[in-house]
């Protein structure tokens, strides 16, 4: 005989009462990818395969310099959640911990590289 | 938790028992192509610093990104990024809780695949 009822035994064993945030994080990046995305894809495709003058004397231009820099900035942030609930699904214990840290290493180096590239092309 | 039943549970159903459908098959494509996306992002990172360093740089990062197989991988992230920022859309959508039947869910999945295509085959035209 059972001496819990059903609601009681089910009580504390729901979700982790977080990730409305990383939700919420990924919805407003997601959001200003929206606007971001095609105005890269126009800005930096006429450029892959143009000469070292062409491409430089483009991104000194101040429009090309921020929409690449917003780019870099919110696509990393956006790819570092994504990679986090993709290795949260498939990766548990010790594994998880370290592939997220190093997960978010990688974005954020990345975004830090491609700011740097940008500000030294963009002055 | 003395009482707690261990066995004769009903077993979530796995993966491997489902037939393939347009939305789950969709659904994991948003996936596979969000993640498969960070090595494209990493070659236009390089490409950026390569041009932000010297000449000779980027000339050799420009070489690889439009070689035969750097046009390939480019073109294919550019599907991969069209896809997912469609199939993003149709998460911003169902989060407002509209489009869940499995109607407009499907009508909704051949439209992101059908677009996907549409666009990039319009970028490569544009750019």
């Amino acid at each position: 005989m059972s001496y819990l009822t059903d609601r009681k035994r089910a009580v504390g064993l729901g979700s982790a009462k977080t990730g409305t945030e990383h939700h919420w994080s990924m919805t407003v990046s997601s959001g200003a990818l929206l606007i971001l995305i095609p105005l890269f894809v126009f800005t930096f495709g006429p450029m892959l395969g143009a000469s070292y003058e062409e491409v430089t004397a483009h991104f000194n231009r101040p429009f090309p310099a921020v929409v690449a820099g917003l780019t870099i900035i919110v696509t990393f942030k956006h790819f570092a959640g994504g990679v986090q609930a993709l290795i949260e699904d498939y990766v548990h214990g010790l594994a998880q911990k370290v592939a997220i840290v190093a997960m978010t290493c990688v974005s954020y180096a990345a975004m830090a590289v491609g700011l740097y590239a940008i500000v030294r092309l963009a002055l | 938790m003395a009482d707690v039943n261990r066995g004769n549970r009903p077993l979530s159903p796995h993966l491997t028992i489902y037939r393939p459908q347009l939305t789950s098959m969709t659904s994991i494509l948003t996936r596979i192509t969000g993640n498969a996306l960070l090595i494209s992002s990493l070659l236009v990172v390089w490409w950026f610093l390569a041009a932000a360093t010297s000449p000779a740089y980027f000339d050799y990062a420009n070489a690889v990104l439009t070689s035969w197989f750097g046009d390939l991988v480019m073109t294919l992230s550019l599907w991969g990024l069209w896809y997912h920022t469609l199939a993003g859309v149709r998460h911003l959508i169902w989060d407002q809780g509209i489009g869940l039947d499995l109607e407009t869910a499907y009508k909704m999945g051949y439209a992101v695949i059908g677009g996907s295509v549409l666009l990039t085959v319009l970028t490569i035209v544009i750019v």
